[in-house]
């Protein structure tokens, strides 16, 4: 069964994939949308950088992340300029890790399917008086809500499984900041396989079980396209 | 009142060169073969576009003009697209819905009803439009266009993605919101039936410049009209029921220019009809015939000859102020001898009923 110590690694971890796929949501939506109707020319190099976390070793991002969040770095200079401590080694530096990890899991399904729903159905409602922040919760949204499903769930999913940038940027302190992927390491370190393999049956079973909802959905959707 | 229209549009090898004053009331149709601008200038009126230097007002309504511009969801407009374009994830009566709540109670002159009654759409209501025939989901969007008490509704080719069963079955609706509502219509085509049908007033656009326009009887028959020519060349006459001849089962419809006799249509006394006569089913007399099976004889003025081709000529023609078309061979003009302000009798041998 699941000890204390990995339980508590259990509920960091889905808080952390929550809170995580909430910010992703609110700061993917508007960056999404603009990517999808943007004219911009250079709009590649942005899209490269949203998609740079798919093929970096996790270690090379969580490396920059941990030199700008330490003491000495950009950002953890400036908190601790302003009375507060670094972000390197909390669940705050982990939050900020994993929102640009999982960043293009959320951004490119909702682009796709902004784009989906296209320039027409915005048109209409204008037409029908629709003012702009209107026509985007009452048509683009809506439209787009398989969409969003799949970005919530693959950013969640994809938050679960991190390593990598959290050995880098979180470390590995019990009750703050370790993550059953990390806690799974240490039981094979420690040569605590049952343990091991409870936590892994865990994690792959809910990784599972969301992938297969997208995957439902996404086809129950497709029928209902006009 | 009149709608004002002036755009100088010049987007990468396609130039739109638009002045235009239309009348606010009855079927405007912009008229004119693929890629002429017609929809451009239609998207630049309702604001879907928006250009620089355009000039927009609509009666009293100035939608656009030097520093102004009325972003579309604040014009007072109406606009069916060619695709019927319903919001997939609202059912038909949500989709109705979607516009009329949005329309301040005050300014709500067409009720949601009366839309849904004039498009007969009623057992659609509940329906997603998924599930829709191609008809129907245009005529859901016709009544969601009109759900909005436009002041001025656009048509965009609304009947160009159906096919020929489906046109004739939303037609009728398109010509009842006529006489119905008192909203006018810009309507796009490049569909001269269309065009026959609906229009009152013509405009004609060939590579983004207008090469014509006015009232659509005028427009079909003048000589300098492209429309006056080509084998199809025809007139309009609108007229009304007077009555029918129960015994040889025909009925009469009377027209300024007096009265037209056709083989009996269910139609009620009194009710508004449009006449279609194709110019070369009208011929041309000097004195009035009686030995004839034609009835529908008229006294009429030569107004202008025009040659068409080596052998026939395209004559317009007044009868009593309507202007009409005959097409006669050159022989037959010079031995009448027609010419401008001479006295004839025009016969037409077949009429067709539009409406």
């Amino acid at each position: 069964m699941l000890s204390e110590p990995d339980l508590i690694a259990l509920a960091i971890t889905l808080k952390l994939a929550g809170l995580s796929t909430l910010i992703l949501l609110l700061l993917g939506t508007p960056l999404a949308w603009w990517l999808a109707r943007t004219r911009w020319r250079f709009k590649f190099l942005l899209e490269a950088v949203i998609a740079l976390p798919l093929v970096l070793p996790p270690t090379v991002l969580g490396f920059y992340l941990l030199v700008a969040l330490g003491p000495h770095g950009p950002v953890g200079g400036l908190m601790e300029a302003l009375g507060g401590r670094p972000l390197a080694f909390t669940f705050t530096g982990l939050v900020i890790g994993s929102v640009f990890y999982s960043m293009p899991f959320v951004v490119q399904p909702l682009q796709d399917a902004f784009r989906a729903v296209g320039r027409r159905p915005l048109e209409v409602a204008a037409t029908l008086r629709a003012a702009p922040l209107d026509r985007f919760f009452t048509v683009a949204v809506p439209l787009a809500r398989a969409g969003f499903f799949t970005a919530a769930v693959l950013g969640f999913a994809h938050t679960l499984g991190e390593f990598g940038v959290v050995l880098m940027i979180g470390g590995n302190i019990p009750g703050e900041t370790q993550v059953v992927s990390i806690a799974i390491y240490d039981h094979v370190e420690g040569l605590e396989y049952r343990q091991a393999h409870w936590l892994s049956g865990v994690l792959l079973l809910m990784s599972f079980l969301m992938l297969a909802a997208v995957y439902a959905l996404n086809r129950r959707f497709r029928v209902l396209q006009p | 009142m009149s709608i004002e229209v002036r755009f100088c549009i010049d987007r990468g090898g396609f130039s739109l060169d638009v002045d235009l004053r239309v009348p606010v009331r009855g079927v405007t149709a912009l008229f004119g073969p693929s890629g002429c601008g017609k929809t451009t200038l239609l998207r630049a009126i309702a604001g879907l576009e928006r250009y620089r230097d355009g000039v927009l007002k609509v009666g009293d309504m100035i939608w656009q003009s030097a520093g102004r511009f009325v972003p579309p969801h604040r014009r007072a407009l109406g606009y069916v697209f060619q695709e019927a374009s319903l919001f997939a994830h609202l059912s038909v009566r949500r989709n109705l819905e979607y516009g009329v709540k949005r329309v301040p109670r005050e300014q709500r002159k067409v009720a949601l009803e009366q839309a849904v009654e004039l498009l007969g759409i009623a057992p659609l209501l509940e329906r997603m439009p998924a599930g829709l025939s191609g008809g129907e989901r245009q005529r859901v969007a016709i009544a969601r266009a009109l759900a909005v008490s436009p002041r001025l509704l656009l048509m965009d080719e609304p009947l160009a993605s159906l096919d020929v069963q489906r046109k004739q079955e939303i037609l009728p609706y398109i010509e009842s919101l006529h006489n119905e509502l008192d909203i006018p219509v810009i309507y796009v085509s490049h569909s001269p039936d269309e065009v026959a049908r609906l229009a009152d007033y013509l405009v004609l656009l060939e590579a983004g410049r207008v090469v014509g326009a006015g009232d659509i009887h005028e427009m079909l028959t003048r000589l300098d009209s492209p429309l006056a020519h080509g084998h199809d060349a025809e007139s309009l006459i609108d007229a009304a029921v007077a009555g029918h001849d129960d015994t040889y089962h025909l009925t009469h419809l009377d027209f300024a220019g007096g009265r037209f006799t056709v083989i009996r249509k269910p139609l009620p006394v009194g009710s508004a009809v449009r006449l279609r006569v194709a110019a070369r089913d009208v011929s041309l007399t000097l004195e009035h015939q009686s030995g004839t099976s034609i009835l529908n004889i008229f006294p009429a003025t030569i107004d202008g000859l025009i040659p068409e081709g080596e052998a026939q000529v395209t004559v317009r023609l007044m009868v009593a102020g309507v202007p009409m078309l005959a097409r006669v061979t050159r022989k037959s003009a010079a031995v009448l001898d027609l010419k401008p302000g001479k006295a004839v009798y025009a016969q037409a041998k077949s009429v067709a009923l539009l409406s």
